[in-house]
């Protein structure tokens, strides 16, 4: 069994009296992808935010390669290595698609004084906000402003970003909302060939490409995990179906 | 790109630096007498094109609107006036970095309370700092109260007991007024094109993700604070120079909010456009006071109607110049001739052809 990367025990968040995450225990592993699946309000989204840092829990323990990492700030764990998405699209629209990604490469050049650091250095960086654009296939679109990109392309620039502040896990939050056929099918190869270098968290609806990605899965209802496990486990699981994917099927198949 | 222009925009600031830089030439050529009091004049707004374009950089690039800016013009020119000795002049090689040092410390301390704050907040915070100076040194003795404080002597530049410049003389510092808004504009343009510069950018459009991203953008919001005050700071030590005088109504509220119309009047974010814009203020207001006793009310009415003709100032007109088809268009213009109907299909074309600016 390969390396727990990331770990959470009891991890609770209360908003008033909505428990939006209650008592979770979830284990990521070391190059693992990792599906959340749920209903909508399931805490999924919640869940993400507690782990990289956007809002500390109200509760529980948040170990990150054998380290409690709960109450940093986003910053803090942004720069450990903890890489993520958001749901919406969330890019610098005046930037082209190149400065989108060396914004993201140079979080590592060491604050406010370390922007005039040396030209080597920034070329160092430049060089990884590239690649990053390469593993996207948008290399030709790098002097384009974001703005005016499609809203498929907007979406693997949001990845590549994450890509370029080199990180160990990335927790992709509906990575393919709202694409085409076309374009999710592409995203799903691009995530696939990522999993031998990265570990991904992937919240995602799209059915075929959650079992298509995902070595394990773990499904949440009402803010608990109803099931962890691999695909072929969740795809098999009653309980699962009962709560989640029955009722995905009926709306499917009315 | 951001923050790269036609070359027109540089054309044009080359061709106005260099009617300003040869004003003593032809200016009594073409105004007589009152040429001294004009280059006075054009003085007093390349100072206040110094203030604007410092302000520039907060509410321009970082995107945080300041109301309490002219704390810091303020502080400039108190500063000189007080740390100035009575019956002798000062050397400048002590006065600026005095100056730069008491308003770097004032914008560090503002700014570590400011800088959490956002939207209207941080409009009222500063406001708040703003005023809270300005009743100080309205109502202390130290600072001569609502009458200020009177500077004998303009700083000397001497080395080694040669005089270098001669700020007495009216021509010396209006080139210096000149070459300090040019040095002010280069580094200003260097700072928004450098990395530092590209992340303000990020946290003009986006700050929560560049947090996400890893950033402490309150870091880098606090140095722009600070390089924006201390440079707020020499165009007020300059305006104490050119008065003669460090006076409570330079650092109200009401200054603030004159050099936040010139950056409105000029464009916003573009480092050039405040400089126009400062002058366009002043010219406006010196020909609008010859006209009227209610000039203000002229002045209201110009800024209104430059904010719907000219939503992005005098900036916007030169970087991006309306084409016949976007005149047409317009609904002013639409307005004002009611018989014309816009030519659909020149109008549609641009339209389709900008970039869209969906998600």
């Amino acid at each position: 069994m390969s390396d727990i990367m990331l770990q959470t025990r009891g991890l609770t968040r209360r908003f008033g009296g909505l428990v939006a995450v209650n008592d979770v225990d979830f284990d990521v592993r070391e190059n693992e992808i990792h599906a959340i699946l749920g209903p909508n309000g399931a805490g999924k989204s919640t869940l993400i935010n507690l782990l990289s840092g956007e809002f500390p829990p109200s509760e529980g323990e948040i170990r990150y390669r054998g380290r409690p990492i709960q109450g940093r700030k986003a910053r803090h764990v942004a720069r450990l290595g903890i890489g993520r998405s958001h749901q919406k699209t969330n890019i610098f629209p005046r930037l082209t698609c190149l400065q989108n990604c060396q914004l993201a490469a140079r979080i590592h050049m060491g604050g406010v004084f370390g922007s005039w650091r040396s030209r080597h250095q920034a070329r160092e960086v430049d060089e990884r906000a590239l690649q990053a654009l390469e593993t996207c296939r948008l290399v030709q679109r790098a002097h384009t402003p974001a703005s005016a990109m499609s809203y498929g392309e907007q979406r693997q620039l949001q990845i590549a970003m994450v890509l370029a502040t080199a990180p160990r896990l990335m927790l992709l939050d509906e990575p393919m909302a709202g694409m085409g056929r076309e374009e999710t099918a592409q995203v799903t190869e691009l995530l696939k060939g990522l999993a031998d270098r990265y570990t991904l968290v992937l919240i995602e609806h799209d059915m075929d490409s959650v079992f298509r990605l995902a070595d394990r899965i773990t499904v949440m209802v009402d803010g608990c995990v109803l099931e962890t496990g691999p695909t072929a486990q969740i795809r098999a699981s009653e309980r699962v179906r009962d709560v989640y994917l029955g009722r995905h099927h009926e709306e499917a198949h009315p | 790109m951001l923050h790269t222009y036609p070359k027109r925009v540089v054309v044009i600031m080359l061709v106005l630096t260099a009617v300003v830089a040869v004003f003593p030439l032809w200016g009594p050529a073409v105004f007589g007498a009152q040429s001294d009091f004009l280059m006075e004049k054009l003085t007093l707004m390349l100072i206040l094109a110094l203030f604007a374009m410092s302000l520039d950089l907060l509410v321009g690039i970082v995107g945080l609107v300041s109301l309490g800016h002219a704390l810091f013009f303020g502080l400039g020119a108190y500063t000189l006036a007080l740390a100035s000795p009575d019956f002798s002049p000062a050397a400048i090689w002590w006065m600026v970095p005095l100056v730069m040092l008491v308003s770097a410390l004032a914008a560090l301390v503002v700014g570590f309370l400011v800088i959490r704050t956002r939207g209207i907040f941080f409009i009222m915070t500063t406001l708040a700092f703003g005023q809270m100076l300005y009743y100080f040194v309205n109502t202390s003795r130290h600072t001569g109260g609502t009458d200020g404080v009177f500077i004998m002597f303009r700083p000397s530049v001497e080395l080694g007991g040669a005089v270098l410049l001669d700020l007495d003389n009216p021509l010396t510092f209006f080139y210096l007024c000149l070459a300090l808004v040019v040095v002010g504009y280069l580094f200003l343009r260097w700072l928004t094109r450098s990395f530092y510069g590209q992340v303000l950018d990020g946290i003009h459009d986006n700050e929560h993700r560049m947090e996400a991203l890893g950033y402490a953008t309150s870091h880098y919001k606090l140095v722009a604070f600070v390089i924006s005050g201390v440079m707020a700071s020499i165009a007020g030590m300059l305006a104490a120079m050119q008065y003669g005088f460090a006076n409570p109504a330079q650092l109200g509220w009401h200054a603030s909010g004159e050099v936040l119309m010139m950056l409105i009047l000029g464009g916003m974010g573009t480092i050039f456009g405040p400089i126009l814009g400062a002058f366009a203020y002043e010219i406006l207001q010196h020909t609008f006071e010859h006209l009227t006793p209610h000039w203000p009310i002229l002045m209201g009415l110009t800024i209104i109607l430059a904010v719907l003709i000219l939503p992005r100032g005098i900036a916007g007109l030169i970087i991006d110049p309306p084409s016949r088809a976007r005149l047409a268009k317009s609904p002013l213009l639409r307005w004002l001739k009611p018989g014309q109907a816009a030519p659909t299909s020149e109008a549609v074309k641009p339209a389709a052809s900008a970039p869209s600016r969906e998600g």
